[in-house]
């Protein structure tokens, strides 16, 4: 059963790619220790791309796909804190 | 109430009798029971391996060891005590047994997967236990920190591995607890009906998920750094060590609330039932368990204000430490606020529930102490931080674990323990913990470092009266779990609601039918309504 059609999933495939390049071109802009946040922000995003579409949590009740990005938005917490220290090591 | 088969005469898959049909059972409750068996043995190894390090500690000099036995003893007390013991301790044996009765259901949403968590959790007891007879025991601390696991001689890998096969066996346990509630709690049960303990569960599960393979996969890092010398954590070859304190906390500390959460979960469930009052802020504690298990994961470098990480992470994180202090504080408010104007009625599950409530809030406060980065400075890795720990994760976890155990033992067995040697073990545990551990306040405040098998003359009186602490305490301990296993067989028989419980699980039989329930579950709509219970039992405790 196609519970998403071609032309979506072929979309969402378009925009992990662009934002990849995104990725690779914000590492040229030198924005300091925000230069992480804005890699996991990409990262995150298409993590929660390809969760809703690709793996279909889109079609389930509110609360489930709640849960599911908050695990990712959860993990770029637990990678970006670490920025604390690291970013302003003396 | 109508007599049928217990769980324990109907094995599930059926064909099978004897010990086979415990080894390949996939009913929830039998295999909570297996959890049971084997996490009392690993607590009971733990216990000795304290005892003796206590016993070394009582004197100056050598006396039973010298410091490479003491590093291992410390190391694997330590090991066996989170990872064996307090980490699955409530979930896996009372939340198996207890969160789909709780939720109105038969049983977990993936049982195979259940039985398998049980598998891999021996396995990992296993391999922590075979470090003592294969390359040397561990002396690194159950933290593993790097460079010294990275270079010691003794048998790190394969207590690291231990340590990775059990993440992997509470992870699963998680993803289990989470779909079961989300997708097999009983229709007319919204989420606001769910008992507590099943509250506290999802919100540990949640953590255990996305905490879990972070340290998975640091254990497997150092395995790669001592078989492969990667250099990810070496500075020499450009690694860093602070990132492994970094990756290591990221789930050890909220791993502390992996233990507690559960532990509060069983506290909220008993105080109502003995106060035969519903319990004080439902939502409130609801809430806070959620924001508990938020915040308690965004505070891992609280353990690193010493190691050499930057001023801005020391004030964030102990900034955000402060912030975690206030859920916890709803949770003992309201628990007390519970009692207020209650008809309290005396009970060893009780007993030992108002014991947690002091320890737990005691191991709270001193926790502000570390919390705060100019204080934790003084007192790092002295016994301050040892005896604050014990506070919680003991006088927590382990006494929530206890009360648990005097709750829930005549509905898992059937049967009552006596009264009069719980309450005398308890006495003896609770005594024996103050005189063990306030001493290790002092002597930490002192400048008593911890993990060293000797000390100077000033440190002699506390270590000293500490040894009879303990010796109290092994001898409660003994007591409580003797009055147990003699009730199995002695015990009267329980009736299905010995106390006076609202939660489903007092609605069937003692102990439960395969599949829990005989009938449709009458679910509340509030799960702490005490109405009947006061109209016609106050204050009796019901033996069948």
């Amino acid at each position: 059963m196609h519970i998403a059609s071609y032309g979506r999933l072929l979309g969402i495939l378009v925009a992990l790619v662009a934002l990849t390049g995104v990725t690779v071109a914000a590492s040229y802009v030198d924005l300091g220790a925000f230069n992480v946040w804005v890699a996991l922000a990409i990262a995150s995003t298409k993590a929660s791309l390809v969760l809703i579409f690709f793996m279909h949590i889109g079609v389930e009740g509110r609360l489930v796909v709640l849960s599911f990005l908050g695990t990712i938005f959860f993990l770029s917490i637990m990678i970006g804190f670490t920025f604390w220290d690291v970013a302003f090591r003396g | 109430m109508e007599k049928v088969p217990s769980f324990f005469d109907t094995p599930s898959p059926p064909r099978y009798s004897g010990v086979l049909s415990w080894l390949i059972t996939t009913d929830h409750k039998r295999i909570g029971l297996m959890y049971l068996w084997v996490i009392l043995f690993w607590f009971v190894v733990a216990m000795f391996l304290g005892g003796v390090m206590r016993l070394e500690l009582m004197f100056r000099g050598e006396t039973l060891m010298g410091p490479s036995s003491y590093n291992a003893l410390f190391t694997l007390h330590g090991v066996i005590m989170i990872f064996l013991f307090i980490i699955p301790g409530i979930p896996a044996i009372f939340g198996n047994f207890f969160l789909p009765i709780q939720i109105g259901t038969d049983d977990v949403f993936f049982p195979r997967l259940n039985l398998f968590s049980w598998y891999l959790y021996v396995a990992g007891g296993g391999l922590a236990l075979a470090t003592l007879f294969i390359g040397g025991p561990p002396d690194t601390g159950w933290t593993f920190y790097v460079p010294f696991s990275v270079g010691t001689h003794s048998n790190v890998s394969t207590a690291v591995f231990a340590a990775f096969v059990l993440g992997m066996a509470s992870m699963m346990t998680g993803i289990n607890f989470v779909t079961t509630i989300h997708r097999m709690r009983h229709e007319k049960m919204g989420w606001f009906q769910m008992p507590l303990f099943t509250w506290s569960l999802y919100a540990t599960s949640w953590v255990q998920i996305l905490a879990t393979p972070v340290v998975s996969i640091t254990l497997l890092l150092i395995i790669a750094e001592r078989f492969l010398g990667v250099g990810l954590f070496d500075p020499a070859k450009g690694g860093d060590p602070i990132l492994y304190q970094h990756l290591f906390w990221m789930y050890s500390h909220p791993a502390v609330y992996i233990m507690i959460l559960p532990g509060m979960g069983v506290i909220s469930e008993i105080l109502p039932v003995f106060a035969r009052k519903p319990i004080f802020g439902y939502k409130a504690i609801v809430f806070s368990s959620l924001a508990i298990a938020i915040a308690g994961s965004l505070v891992w470098a609280h353990h690193m204000y010493t190691s050499g990480m930057s001023d801005t992470a020391v004030f964030v994180f102990s900034l955000l430490t402060f912030i975690v202090a206030i859920p916890s504080a709803i949770k003992v408010f309201s628990w007390v606020a519970t009692l207020y104007k209650g008809s309290v009625l005396m009970t060893p599950p009780l007993f030992f529930a108002l014991c947690f409530i002091y320890l737990f809030s005691v191991g709270g406060l001193t926790g502000l102490v570390l919390g705060a980065a100019g204080t934790d400075i003084h007192v790092h890795d002295t016994h301050f931080v040892v005896a604050h720990f014990h506070f919680t994760m003991f006088g927590g976890t382990g006494f929530a674990f206890f009360a648990a155990l005097h709750h829930w033992w005549p509905k898992m067995f059937g049967r009552m323990y006596h009264f009069k040697r719980a309450y005398w073990a308890a006495v003896f545990i609770t005594f024996g913990f103050l005189l063990h551990y306030v001493p290790m306040f002092v002597i930490g405040l002192q400048g008593m470092p911890r993990r060293y098998y000797d000390y100077v003359a000033e440190f002699e009186t506390g270590n000293f009266v500490a040894g009879f602490g303990a010796a109290f305490m092994l001898v409660g301990l003994v007591l409580m779990l003797g009055n147990l296993m003699v009730s199995l067989r002695q015990g009267a028989v329980a009736a299905s609601d010995p106390w006076g419980g609202t939660t489903l699980e007092w609605t069937i039989p003692s102990p439960p039918p395969l599949h829990n329930f005989i009938k449709e579950p009458e679910v509340l709509d509030y799960p702490y309504d005490f109405t009947q219970v006061l109209k016609t039992r106050r204050d009796d405790v019901e033996v069948s």
